[in-house]
């Protein structure tokens, strides 16, 4: 075996150029594909991470799945009763009290209760329609990723004196409106109220940059003439993936509308799976055509040393040392070109990563191409690669080991 | 003198190509060559002398016949062990070099040495170095074969048909393709082979002068012998 090893390496060093263009050309399929993979996979990945983080794990809701059974199905069997639509209930959770401290029990992750509620924001004659939620800014930073997104202020702020309230950056563009300004918020009950601006935050989602204001959950029952009343419950797990278990637990016991990240985004993540498929297909094929390319070279030096082969075996080494000796180039090219391949994948993957953008439409910004970092891309496209160098020596090797030496030997003299 | 004990014994060896028309390169050969001879092989072109030697190396199996090396069958050894039979016990010296191109002279030497293993690395390094050097190459040995001119290439090649030190040296044309005073260079290690150190060389030429300073003389036609003579003053003459 040490024989073959030497002579494999002769083989290799001798043929300085060709070799080089062999490792080169591996380098290249398996430098694109680990790219490739690491933009697709970092794009998905963003997308999630934006989804998880954006939105409340777990939220409950004072809605029911379910409209209430109605006497008459109770009293006639052959009732049915379609398209009822359970009437909207101002009591919002019943209870709440005591379901959010069940939940705080067990939920593995942070639990803030709070009332939202449509309403208009007014500042100098200037109306602006709202989402008005009503948090306790404690809690709500446990469950809430706005507090990253604070440009001035914070939710803190809302427990300093007075009725405050935060906004977002574009409603107070609208409003021609600054913090320490007061603004007047209307309820659906036709109740107003002035609120102190403590803080903008700005996410980047116009819908909420423009129409969402938030204050004390106190001060928001009070608007809303709802006194006591929570029609929200949002939980945000430690892990993400847990959220449906979560979700169907809390539906269980409470009977309201428990809805994970994963089911308010089920087109998302569906869309997700058809863009996997297409992912890898795209890496497959690149992988596939860098086999090709890698076949092609390697198959192309292990047929010219046809004559070699039908040397060597006059010698009198057996046909399994020839396929030994070519499948062991194929490897060592293979090797040579993956190391060289993870430089170069790593180097684009890099050089991707420090792109920035500048993007403002659709309301989101990106500003940078998400890339992931992912080992086992590395390892499969080097794979790929020394799969593809071994059989490019194994196939050309094996038919002129088993072509009887003369033949080769007759043609050539 | 008693007859030396055969090397090569062959009976009714045949080999027809199986094309769409059958082409019969050798028929119906039985010969037996024995140990010390230096035996000339000649015919005319397309005769079948390569042929012939191909079937005699173990390159070539028969279609017909039966062929003994050292009094062992050689017809039901399978693919291994006609190599391996080929490393310990043949040298074969095409009419082309046929040299690792990749590998220096001393390389190519041990590479049949390093195969059978029989030999500790230094020892095989010393022998190459001293093969080469008894065939006059003594400042050539890590040239590649590309650095070498056509008579030094065909005593490399003839150096790692001796690596081994077979008892058997099988020549195709070894000559053939040399300047006279090459030619006579290599004709003058065979026929040293035999002298010197007890060989048995088959050469094909079709050089008759040269086959007249062998020992024996086969004539193919049509790949079969049509005369098989003893040269009795086997000896350079003049
Ligand atoms: N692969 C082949 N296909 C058909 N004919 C062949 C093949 N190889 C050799 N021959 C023929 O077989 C005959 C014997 O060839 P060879 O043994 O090389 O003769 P020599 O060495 O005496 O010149 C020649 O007529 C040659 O043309
Ligand atoms: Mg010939």
């Amino acid at each position: 075996m040490r024989l073959i090893l030497d002579i494999a390496v002769t083989h290799i060093v001798g043929r300085g150029r060709q070799t080089l263009v062999a490792i080169l050309g591996v380098a290249v399929g398996v430098g694109f594909s680990v790219a490739m993979a690491a933009l697709m996979q970092g794009g998905q990945d963003d997308l999630i991470a934006k989804l998880v983080d954006t939105m409340p794990h777990v939220q409950i809701t004072d809605d029911r799945r379910t409209p209430p059974v109605q006497p008459a199905e109770l009293a006639f069997d052959a009732a049915a009763i379609a398209g009822l639509r359970p009437r909207e209930d101002r009591r919002g959770i019943i209870n709440p009290t005591a379901a959010f401290a069940w939940l705080k029990e067990w939920v593995p992750g942070r639990v803030a209760a709070s009332l939202t509620t449509q309403g208009v924001v007014r500042y100098l004659g200037r109306d602006v329609g709202a989402t008005v939620v009503g948090i306790e800014p404690k809690a709500e930073r446990g469950v809430s990723s706005l507090v990253e997104d604070f440009v001035d202020g914070s939710f803190e702020a809302l427990d300093v004196g007075g009725n405050n309230v935060v906004i977002g950056d574009r409603m107070a563009g609208r409003l021609g409106a600054g913090v320490g300004d007061t603004v007047t918020l209307v309820s659906s009950s036709g109740l107003s109220r002035g609120f102190k601006i403590v803080g903008l935050y700005h996410t980047g989602i116009t819908a909420r940059d423009e129409h969402e204001a938030y204050i004390l959950l106190k001060s928001a029952q009070i608007l809303d003439a709802r006194i006591n009343v929570v029609n929200e419950i949002r939980i945000r797990l430690d892990d993400p993936a847990a959220a449906p278990a979560v979700a169907r637990r809390a539906e269980a016991r409470l009977g309201y509308k428990s809805m994970s990240w994963q089911e308010a985004n089920e087109q998302i993540l569906e869309a997700l799976v058809v863009r996997n498929v297409i992912m890898y297909t795209v890496v497959a094929a690149i992988m596939l055509v860098a086999g090709f390319g890698i076949f092609n070279i390697i198959s192309t030096i292990t047929h010219e040393k046809a004559r070699d082969i039908a040397i060597m075996k006059s010698l009198g080494f057996s046909r399994g040392d020839m396929q030994r000796l070519f499948v062991l180039e194929g490897l060592a090219i293979g090797l040579a070109g993956s190391l060289l391949g993870w430089l170069l994948g790593f180097a684009l993957v890099y050089a991707l990563a420090s792109v920035h953008f500048e993007l403002n439409a659709g309301g989101r910004e990106l500003t940078r191409l998400p890339v992931a970092w992912e080992p086992l891309h590395y390892a499969i496209a080097a794979g790929f690669a020394l799969a593809s160098a071994a059989v490019a020596g194994y196939l050309p090797a094996r038919k002129a080991a088993r072509q009887p030496p003369v033949d080769i030997i007759r043609g050539a003299t | 003198m008693s007859p030396p004990p055969a090397l090569i014994e062959t009976e009714g060896l045949t080999r027809i190509l199986p094309e769409v028309v059958p082409v019969t390169l050798v028929e119906d050969v039985t010969l037996a060559i024995g140990e010390r001879e230096f035996v000339a092989i000649t015919g005319p072109s397309g005769s079948g002398k390569s042929s012939l030697l191909y079937l005699l190396g173990l390159l070539d199996r028969p279609t017909r016949g039966r062929l003994r090396l050292a009094g062992i069958d050689t017809d039901p050894m399978d693919e291994a062990a006609r190599a391996a039979r080929r490393l310990a016990m043949l040298g074969f010296v095409f009419q082309f070099h046929f040299l690792l191109p990749e590998f220096s002279a001393r390389e190519n030497v041990e590479i049949p040495m390093r195969k059978l293993g029989r030999l500790s690395r230094p020892a095989i390094r010393d022998r190459a170095g001293e093969l080469l050097e008894s065939l006059g190459l003594a400042g050539h040995v890590d040239k590649r074969p590309d650095q070498l001119s056509g008579g030094q290439r065909q005593r490399v090649a003839v150096a790692r048909a001796l690596a081994n030190d077979p008892p058997l040296l099988l020549a195709d044309e070894p000559t053939g393709s040399l300047d006279s005073q090459s030619s006579e260079q290599v004709f003058a290690i065979l026929a040293d082979l035999v002298h010197g150190r007890g060989k048995t060389v088959v050469a094909v030429t079709h050089d008759l002068e040269l086959a007249a300073r062998m020992g024996r003389r086969i004539h193919l036609v049509d790949g079969r012998v049509v005369s098989d003579e003893r040269i009795s003053a086997a000896g350079p003459p003049g």
